[in-house]
């Protein structure tokens, strides 16, 4: 039977610490409490674990290996292992959630399902799951991600979902998950919101946490087995944060040093980035898309522009339990430049044969940051999703003609 | 007088009357800060009973399209809270005395501070407030600090909310209930939902006497007409800004739309 870490008890329910919380209009309070019902009772029912299990082994090609970086980690001095999320179904640890939470509004009798996307992956992985159960597929993107996701944006139309490009603010993720809410609020009553991170209101972060857990129940099993032991440190990249809550969820009670890996943009002093933590004057304690956590915002409460090479990591807002986790120093919290990244894209694909997804390569970086500074330290990096996507942004950084996929 | 008891009064008064309270929406700083004073204003004058202030967001969820745009713009021109506590003061110094209250998310209430901007506002001459992402579990902290200043509370409740829930929200309601009349955004439309009396009714029921107000989609007179008996209140937002955008924001075209809506109450003076 396939394992998953049980959602935490909460002190104050739908709170981690003073973080998290349900900050939204009232008419979706009860369609919160529907869900938050309908996901406790599913994960104690064998009947939705069975099928869960049977969708990811079967369907997703779960359990996703773990393959070591010799190359790469020759190269650095250290052991590298990566956590393949990228050979995942759709090629990214977003289907994980997205499947567990289709099945859950089948079970709440939903036939419709809205998602918002930004690198185009959850919106995939949605469109996806939507194919594979005969549910409805409305996509919010930003017209700005779309711009630089087309194959995916192309991806999601062939898998029958209907993509609404988002003209407002930003045109990114952000403004994908206003308009998705905006449209839950007006059909609320026939429509499950199929939120791809590990933030918004309450149960949400919960929801997405124990689905993506798989990651580190399978990633904490397989370096027992393959390696004798844990590893030193865990690496992950964070936007909203699903894919290093998934990992870190299974390390919490180990000696397991973790980290997460903010977006660093063009440098935090250029103020043109995603670091919500590591930013202490515009990331402050706010509320943003139904949850009270750390937000790049202004004096004034207004919302700032992020800016990541990486559209899956280009949102202003974290997910509250990474707030808390923080704030407990569990885990550690870090920055990338775009350039670091880059970098680590390049060094991955020529030393291991692997295009990493950019919001990836961004923890690839940070690992290889680390190795310099730890000489044969054993590092575990989630390797969240491969680089095919990205390949029109990577060619225009490095100077390549554009090209059309 | 506090703000909870100017509110209470407009209510009172309109009860008396045996007709329903009109609240407009305007957002500070559109189409800029000058205009959106004198704009409030000449609503004041022309017969509005209570006016909400926007105070723009950047993310406002749930607004429609019309609200975002106009919001969105204010901001663009670098309207922040402390521009609109300002306008609140002009508009109290050229002697508009109706109630005013600030409708705007929970964020840039945290980001000023939550003591500071409830003294500011009551300084300025605010007297309430609606924060339509603060659902009554999260709402408690707020609604408490502005009652001890005495600004008025105007919790929302939506169609989706069941009888026990919405008895709850009303409970903590210092000024009004404002009940959603659809499951949606902001936005006028051209008809109402056809469970609207129905949904008012409820509400009125389930809210033991406190008043309740309806908007979402309020936009013409034989809307107010429809709801003259029914509600406590009636909130024309989107409709009133497609109006101003119509016109060139012209005050007089402005007033007029406001004296049209004023004169289809049943029984007040055409």
């Amino acid at each position: 039977m396939i394992r998953l870490i049980s959602p935490p008890i909460q002190e104050r329910p739908g709170y981690f610490g003073p973080y998290g919380g349900r900050y939204v209009p009232e008419t979706l309070i009860p369609a919160l409490e529907e869900l938050e019902a309908a996901f406790r009772e599913a994960v104690n029912d064998l009947g939705f674990l069975r099928e869960f299990e049977d969708l990811l082994r079967t369907y997703v090609g779960r359990p996703t290996p773990l393959t070591e970086a010799r190359r790469l980690g020759e190269a650095v001095g250290a052991r590298i292992f990566l956590k393949r999320e990228d050979l995942a179904h759709t090629g990214a640890h977003k289907i994980n959630n997205a499947l567990g939470q289709a099945l859950l509004a089948k079970r709440l009798g939903k036939r419709r399902v809205v998602a918002e996307t930004g690198a185009g992956q959850h919106g995939v992985a949605t469109a996806t799951a939507c194919a594979l159960l005969g549910l409805e597929c409305v996509i919010y993107m930003g017209t700005a991600d779309m711009a630089r996701q087309r194959p995916n944006v192309f991806r999601m139309r062939l898998l029958g979902a209907e993509v609404r490009p988002v003209d407002a603010g930003s045109q990114t993720l952000k403004d994908a998950i206003n308009e998705a809410i905006r449209d839950w609020v007006t059909n609320v009553r026939t429509t499950h919101y199929l939120l791809g991170s590990a933030l918004g209101p309450h149960p949400y972060p919960l929801i997405v946490r124990t689905f993506q857990s798989v990651i580190g129940v399978e990633a904490r099993a397989q370096m027992l087995e393959q390696f004798g032991r844990l590893p030193d440190v865990a690496v992950a990249c964070v936007g909203g944060g699903s894919n290093a809550i998934g990992l870190f969820a299974a390390f919490l009670e180990d000696p397991v040093e973790l980290i997460g890996v903010e977006a660093g943009g063009e440098g935090i002093s250029s103020g043109r980035h995603a670091t919500r933590f590591v930013d202490g004057d515009r990331g402050r304690l706010g509320v943003l898309h139904g949850t009270r956590t750390y937000v790049l915002q202004d004096p004034w409460g207004q919302i700032l522009d992020t800016h990541s090479i990486s559209a899956g990591l280009d949102y202003p807002a974290v997910g509250p339990e990474h707030a808390w986790l923080r704030d407990r120093k569990r885990v550690h919290y870090t920055a990338v430049t775009d350039a670091e990244a880059l970098a680590a894209f390049q060094s991955l694909a020529r030393l291991e044969g692997i295009l990493p997804a950019l919001e990836s390569a961004h923890a690839v970086a940070e690992a290889m940051r680390l190795a310099s500074a730890r000489p044969g330290a054993w590092i575990l990096v989630n390797l969240s999703g491969r680089g095919d996507k990205d390949l029109e942004t990577v060619a225009k950084a490095l100077g390549e003609a554009p090209f059309s996929v | 007088m506090t703000g909870i008891e100017a509110v209470r009064k407009v209510f009172h008064k309109a009860r008396e009357a045996r007709r329903p309270a009109l609240i407009f929406y305007w957002p500070v700083g559109y189409p800029d800060l000058e205009a959106s004073v004198r704009i409030v204003a000449a609503l004041a004058q022309a017969g509005a009973d209570l006016i909400e202030l926007g105070l723009p967001f950047s993310d406002p969820l749930a607004d429609g399209p019309v609200i975002q745009r106009a919001t969105q713009r204010a901001l663009e021109r670098g309207v922040r809270t402390p521009d609109v506590l300002e306008a609140v003061v002009r508009l109290r110094a050229i002697g508009v005395a109706l109630p005013l209250c600030l409708m705007t998310y929970v964020n840039p209430i945290i980001a000023w501070g939550v003591p500071r901007f409830l003294e500011e506002a009551a300084q300025a001459g605010v007297d309430g407030l609606i924060v339509p992402d603060l659902p009554l579990e999260e709402a408690e902290e707020l609604r408490a600090a502005a009652d001890a200043i005495g600004l008025a509370w105007a919790p929302l409740a939506a169609p989706t909310t069941p009888d026990e829930r919405l008895a709850r929200i009303a409970a903590t309601a210092t000024g009004f209930l404002y009940l959603v009349s659809v499951t949606g955004i902001t936005g006028a439309r051209d008809r109402l939902p056809p469970d609207g009396i129905l949904q008012l009714r409820r509400a009125r029921r389930a809210a033991c006497g406190v008043p309740v107000a309806i908007g979402f989609g309020i936009s013409r007179p034989e809307h107010v007409r429809e709801l003259a008996f029914e509600a406590d209140g009636l909130i024309i937002g989107s409709a009133l800004i497609q109006h101003g955008e119509a016109c060139g924001f012209d005050e007089e075209a402005l007033s007029a739309f406001v004296r049209a809506l004023r004169e289809a109450v049943p029984g007040s003076p055409a």
